[in-house]
Order: structure tokens, then sequence, then C-alpha cells
């Protein structure tokens, strides 16, 4: 494991800017900001026409490390400890589990619980708490 | 202007990201890692994000909805369900495992194609086809879960 430094100000202020723009795609387009219910429609079948923007929206999520780079001469750390082949078995089950439980951290952690939704309160605990576990088990116990 | 709009919302999504740690899956694994806190290796950050994001949307949300349509027009789509289902607590129990195994959820994963080489792209590759597999998965309740089940 890599240490990392605790950082509230910046993580407050990185989280008051995610609020931010949960509240432009809501009163923009009338959204929830949940990435995985917006990537999962960039598959077919397509079953309205904003497929373009919920694109654009994606690629602005892309690119916006590059736009850090840019302002401040340095990539944002990223340590990526899983080998690939753990990888693609964490991808699978965070793609398959976010859409059958119909959200993801953004889409129940962020927007459901500021709605006050009971639905989006039990998914939050419920992956916290396999998460945590999960860490648990291949960090102290395998 | 729509596309620009959204596009523009999604690069403050992810400055969002980047600007909390929450682009480096080791800071929310740090986090995660509840059994760190006697060693002094927790990394509370994730709370941070998570309460500065709810704030923003919790009154800027009361805020817009109180406005007859979106800018852009159509409706606000809010989701409509309520109830407790095996859906609600078996997706997310999914997703949490490997959110737990990567430390990469579905936006930290998109911030991660510019920077994180192969192993984020194969990650993002992986996590669509699991996309694709739920979605598809949900639309057959028919044929998977019959109504009348066989003996």
């Amino acid at each position: 494991m890599t240490a990392t430094d605790f950082t509230p100000l910046a993580s407050l202020l990185g989280g008051a800017l995610i609020g931010v723009s949960a509240v432009m795609l809501m009163a923009a387009q009338g959204r929830i900001a949940g990435v995985s219910g917006i990537a999962v429609r960039l598959l077919p079948p397509y079953a309205d026409g904003e497929l373009v923007g919920r694109f654009a929206f994606i690629l602005g999520i892309v690119v916006a490390p590059l736009v850090v780079m840019l302002a401040t001469g340095a990539a944002p750390v990223q340590t990526i400890e899983a080998g690939p082949g753990l990888l693609v078995v964490a991808g699978l089950l965070v793609g398959f589990g976010s859409v059958w439980g119909n959200g993801c951290t953004s889409g129940h952690g962020v927007c459901g619980l500021s709605r006050l939704s009971l639905r989006s309160l039990v998914a939050t605990l419920t992956f916290m708490a396999t998460a945590m576990l999960t860490v648990f088990l291949t960090r102290h116990l395998l | 202007m729509s596309i620009l709009v959204q596009f523009a919302i999604g690069l403050v999504f992810g400055l969002g990201l980047v600007i909390a740690g929450m682009s480096d899956p080791a800071k929310v694994l740090n986090f995660l890692d509840l059994a760190a806190i006697p060693t002094g290796g927790w990394d509370p950050s994730l709370a941070f994000v998570l309460t500065g994001a709810i704030a923003v949307t919790f009154i800027g949300f009361k805020l817009v909805l109180r406005r007859s349509q979106p800018i852009f027009g159509g409706k606000f789509h809010l989701p409509t369900a309520t109830g407790i289902d095996a859906r609600i607590v078996a997706g997310p129990a999914i997703f949490g495992v490997g959110w737990g195994l990567a430390g990469f959820c579905p936006g930290p994963a998109f911030t991660a194609l510019t920077t994180g080489g192969n192993a984020a792209l194969g990650f993002v590759l992986a996590m669509l086809v699991g996309m694709a597999g739920a979605r598809w998965l949900a639309s057959r309740p028919a044929r998977l879960f019959p109504v009348t089940p066989r003996i």
C-alpha cells in the first residue's frame, strides 16, 4: 500500500466542485450527475437523443487531469496498485454492480443523499460496507 | 450550445475529482482501510469530498428544482423508485467489492484514462462490459426470473 496525505481542505473544495457540477447538470439538462448512469447510456441501445451531450460530459471528466497538468505543470498523483488481471475483475464488478444498483458514488452517494433518498442511503451504506470489507480482506487477511 | 455546456459541466466534475485527490486510487483505498486507523495510515479525505459535494448539492438542488423546467428545456428527470428491493442492495454490494479491489469507481476511472496508461484503459473497458451486461440482464427479467418456477 502507498501512504497518502490527509487533504481536508483540497478534498472539501474538490467535493464542492463536484456538487457545483451536479447542480449545474440538473439546472441545464434536468439530469442527475450519476457517472455510471451516464456512461452506460453511451452504449447501445439508445433510448433518447442525448447521446452527444452525455459523451461531452464524460469527455469533460476525461480531459480534467490534462487541464490540471496545463495549469500546474505536474500530472495529478495516481497510484494504481492493482495488477492488470485484478483491474479487469474489479472493472467488471464496478460496471455491473453500479448499473444493477442504478448508481454509484456520484448518483447515490452525492445526488441521492442530497435528495434524502432512502434507496440511495441503503445503496451508499452497502457499497461502503462491502468496499471496506474487501479492503480489509485483501490488505490484512489474504 | 448545450453540448458545450455539458462538456464544461463534466470538466468541473473531473476537476473536482482531481483537486479532491479522488483520481488517485491509493487515496480511496486508504480511506476504505479502517484497520489502518490505529497505525496512522487511514486517510479520511473521501469523507470530506462527500461532505463538500452533498452540502452544495443539497442546497443547489432545492434552488434549481424551484424552476418549472431545465434551462435547455424538457423536464427534470428525477428517480421515481422509492422501494427497497433486492437490486438496491445486491448492485451496490457487487459495486463495492470492485471498488475495494481497485480503488476506482466510475468517475475517477474516467479521469485515469489520460494518465493511468493501459491499466486504467483495461479497467474502463471491463467496466463498460460490466455495465452493458447489467443492462442486458435487467432488460430480460421475464426469461431469467420466470413467474412460474420450473421444478
